[in-house]
């Protein structure tokens, strides 16, 4: 299969702005909903972050695969998550792509390469090898794509995985989401070097460090370590800078946050960026932005709707999947 | 001809035999079969013990591969692999060396499954070695069995036997469930009257073989210490006091069935191993035995394990950590008293 362009153009910019515009309803509805007192659940908003994902999504096959971390529902809906096997396992229900055993760290859905999620800080990074070894041995030309925060870049699994992921040249992507705080600490506080992306020297692989919140950079940035993992040339580390609007955990007063930072970015929130910029340029009129916003609406409607009409699991359920025979009653 | 008397006839046969031939076979019966870890490939000599030595050249530097040291990148690429189908078998080196890997242990390969709904598993088979005798000291040769089987979803076995070291290695490979086989080091070289199993030998994960049947007491064991149970039973045949071992070969899930059913006939059961008896496997197969047989028990049972230190260096020190095949016979004759 070709080699995806390298220049996001517009209609490449419309589809981005699509999944982008998905994932900002999505985000918007989760806090809604807990607010409401309808689902109860630990959240982490990637409100803000919405680009990076979008873009991955709009590179990457279904046979790619990603292991993401708990702040990665965004990586999930951009690489093609169905809404309601989402909702119903943020909802704890049988119908949840985990049957509601796994919830918001664990969301795993296959069919789409979404294989693992993890709630540990980093551990995205060595299983994103193991599926890149696997695709060498396959013959196969699909990549391995491991998000991770600028936190998880000073934890020893990440540095593990990118020499491992260099000396056996893996199609291993590290895209590190760097929002500039580590749970509530600064990015610079806590980052020797304070280049994320300058790390990959180290590990002889290319380390590009790029604006996550602008589509055509990111874009063309993304499809070129894909483009360079298909081709059998091993991993690249980018570090994709960008901003999280919600704090740690939703509910964090994040004081720690410096509010004329904070109301930097939200006044530059890069996905009505991308929606002006669409219409300025006539790649879309208002009107049919609005009704693909209007669609992902409805699409969030149904899948919360059907989430909370699914049935609760019951407690003989814990027997199940443990191994893959049950265990005994 | 007496059962001792064939077993001599036998020829001998090592654990790494039996190990090595069981890696082989796998690999020629099924490509999905993988491996890595440190010094595995034939460049590096084919692993610390020489067990995977050939394997490499034989089918590929793609299959075996040899990693940095970096027990987590190993534990994550085994993982990984093994989410898209494939069944590796990681070498941790050394037991002690899964404590830099226990996010990708604990976290991952065991709960993976569960957390996913049943969508992905994790059929890998973590191949690491153990056990005082080398004067290592502390971080080189604990048991840590009772860590892996108090988390749920992990398998952990470990063989006294050549045969069974062959049988349970294809079954773990096999299994669909990440399994922890575990190997002794100073019995690995020790040759033993069995035979090298043929590439059909398979023993069932779960599943207990009694070694000696017997009927005043019951030992229960696995690793270097059933081979010391062994040695034990045969000194207190000697002397009168009929003995039966039980060797558990998976020490999660353990045979509850086959160890009751031996209590339940000899109404004494002593529980064997090397690791810390402290919260050992030891307990909760005493607990068990309790909670299904109490009052029916003519003693109450007994635990042997390794001292409440870490393992030590100096050799009267060592020697006084583990049970061995003396303090076996004399908790014998004690619980017979």
């Amino acid at each position: 299969m070709a080699d995806k362009q390298l220049v996001a153009d517009s209609v490449v910019l419309l589809e981005i702005y699509k999944r982008a515009a998905l994932l900002k309803a999505n985000d918007e509805r989760a806090r809604k909903v807990i607010l409401s007192g309808q689902i109860a659940m630990v959240y982490y908003s990637y409100r803000g972050q919405e680009i990076i994902p979008s873009v991955m999504g709009e590179v990457l096959r279904d046979d790619d695969t990603i292991c993401t971390i708990y702040r990665g529902i965004h990586d999930m809906l951009g690489k093609g998550f169905p809404l309601r096997e989402l909702w119903a396992e943020l909802a704890g229900r049988t119908t949840g792509s985990c049957k509601g055993k796994g919830g918001p760290m664990h969301l795993t859905y296959p069919a789409k390469g979404v294989m693992v999620t993890t709630g540990i800080v980093g551990s995205s990074a060595p299983i994103a090898n193991g599926l890149a070894w696997a695709a060498q041995l396959d013959g196969s030309d699909r990549v391995s794509i491991c998000t991770f925060g600028d936190g998880a870049s000073n934890i020893g699994a990440v540095h593990e995985a990118m020499n491992l992921a260099a000396v056996w040249k893996l199609p291993t992507i590290f895209v590190c989401q760097n929002n500039l705080f580590a749970e509530h600490t600064k990015f610079e506080k806590m980052t020797g070097g304070q280049n994320i992306a300058a790390r990959a020297d180290g590990y002889g692989i290319p380390g590009v460090r790029v604006d996550g919140n602008d589509p055509e950079a990111m874009y063309s940035a993304f499809a070129e370590a894909v483009a360079r993992a298909r081709a059998g040339e091993g991993p690249t580390l980018l570090e994709c800078m960008t901003f999280r609007f919600f704090g740690h955990n939703f509910g964090d007063d994040d004081s720690y946050i410096p509010k004329e930072q904070k109301a930097a970015a939200m006044e530059a929130d890069p996905v009505p960026r991308l929606r002006a910029r669409l219409i300025a340029d006539g790649v879309a009129t208002e009107a049919e932005l609005a009704a693909v916003e209007a669609e992902i609406e409805a699409r969030i409607d149904d899948a919360v709707e059907h989430a909370l009409a699914s049935p609760w699991p019951e407690p003989d359920d814990l027997r199940f999947d443990v191994f893959a025979k049950e265990i005994a009653a | 001809m007496s059962a001792t008397a064939e077993k001599a006839a036998k020829p001998k046969v090592t654990i790494i035999e039996a190990i090595a031939k069981a890696y082989h076979d796998a690999f020629a019966d099924d490509p999905k079969v993988i491996t890595l870890g440190e010094d595995l490939a034939d460049p590096e000599g084919g692993g610390i013990a020489k067990i995977t030595k050939g394997l490499s050249t034989s089918f590929g530097d793609d299959r075996v591969r040899s990693t940095p040291i970096s027990e987590q990148a190993i534990m994550g690429a085994a993982i990984g692999a093994s989410l898209a189908g494939y069944k590796p078998v990681a070498e941790i080196m050394l037991m002690n060396f899964t404590t830099v890997a226990m996010d990708m242990i604990v976290n991952h390969a065991a709960k993976l499954r569960f957390m996913s709904g049943g969508q992905t598993s994790v059929p890998i088979v973590i191949r690491t070695m153990t056990g005082l005798g080398f004067g290592s000291g502390g971080q080189h040769c604990d048991y840590l069995e009772a860590w892996f089987a108090h988390t749920p979803g992990i398998k952990v076995c470990a063989a006294s036997t050549p045969e069974d070291a062959y049988g349970l290695l294809r079954a773990a490979i096999e299994d669909p469930d990440p399994v922890i086989f575990i190997e002794n080091l100073p019995t690995y070289r020790v040759p033993m009257a069995f035979e090298l199993p043929a590439s059909d030998h398979r023993v069932p994960l779960g599943k207990a073989a009694v070694q000696r049947e017997g009927s005043d007491v019951t030992v229960v064991s696995y690793a270097r210490m059933a081979v010391q149970a062994r040695a034990a039973a045969e000194q207190a045949t000697a002397e009168g006091i009929s003995v039966e071992v039980v060797d558990l070969r998976t020490i999660a899930p353990w045979d509850r069935e086959t160890v009751l059913a031996s209590a339940r006939k000899t109404g004494r059961v002593i529980v064997v191993h090397e690791a810390v008896k402290e919260h050992g496997a030891g307990a909760e197969i005493a607990a068990v035995i309790n909670e299904e047989l109490f009052g029916g028990l003519k003693k109450p049972v007994k635990r042997l394990g390794g001292a409440f230190s870490a393992v030590p260096y100096s050799r009267p020190l060592e020697n006084a950590y583990a049970p061995d095949a003396d303090r076996i016979l004399a908790a014998i004759k004690d619980i017979v008293s």
